[in-house]
């Protein structure tokens, strides 16, 4: 849940995204889910590469093409993150064995 | 007894490798003849990993003359999927070349 919590804060912000077929589109992030499945708008691309995306304004992406996504380091809050990361892993950690 | 097992157990989980490295440098190989260095500053447990200052380095052969060459991108923050990753360890660990 971290990285969709994340990504929530990062929505109306600008973000390039890679995918594993090597496509790269940057857009504004207007909606995320669990499945890190990204919702953007006003999506820029290299139109000489990519001329079928020429009149694409706004796409829906599956979370499971997605490669990296490039963001802009003054929207992320890295210390905030970090603590993030290890209560998540505090959190993780403690429930695999809770039951034993 | 059953209290000393347990948290032996959960402190020697395979993601506290990774854990460790949280801002600290850190080394991911990943899918497609791609490396990442970078600082780490988050992880869960698909391996998602947010890393800033980041060199990624692709190797690839080259068509003319059959060698392996590599090149390099830089990132100011990325966020890598989890399912590209093979491996993550201290960078300190890795030569790097």
């Amino acid at each position: 849940m971290l990285f969709f919590s994340f990504f929530k804060t990062l929505v109306d912000k600008e973000i390039r995204v890679e995918f594993k077929n090597g496509v790269e589109i940057t857009g504004t992030l207007k909606s995320i889910d669990q499945y890190l499945n990204l919702k953007l708008d006003n999506i820029k691309t290299d139109v000489d590469k990519y001329p079928h995306l020429i009149a694409v304004r706004s796409l829906f992406i599956r979370g499971s093409m997605i490669r990296y996504i490039h963001l802009n380091p003054v929207d992320v809050d890295t210390s905030l993150l970090q603590d993030a990361a290890r209560r998540e892993a505090i959190a993780t950690g403690g429930d695999k064995f809770a039951g034993r | 007894m059953s209290q000393a097992v347990t948290s032996s157990v959960s402190s020697s989980e395979p993601l506290d490798l990774i854990k460790f490295c949280l801002d600290e440098q850190i080394y991911l190989k990943l899918r497609g003849g791609r490396e990442m260095v970078g600082r780490l500053h988050a992880y869960d447990s698909h391996c998602n990993i947010i890393i800033s200052d980041a060199i990624e380095t692709i190797y690839y052969i080259d068509k003319e003359d059959g060698e392996m060459k590599n090149t390099k991108k830089k990132s100011d923050m990325i966020f890598v999927r989890g399912d590209s990753v093979i491996l993550a360890t201290d960078a300190t660990n890795v030569e790097t070349n």
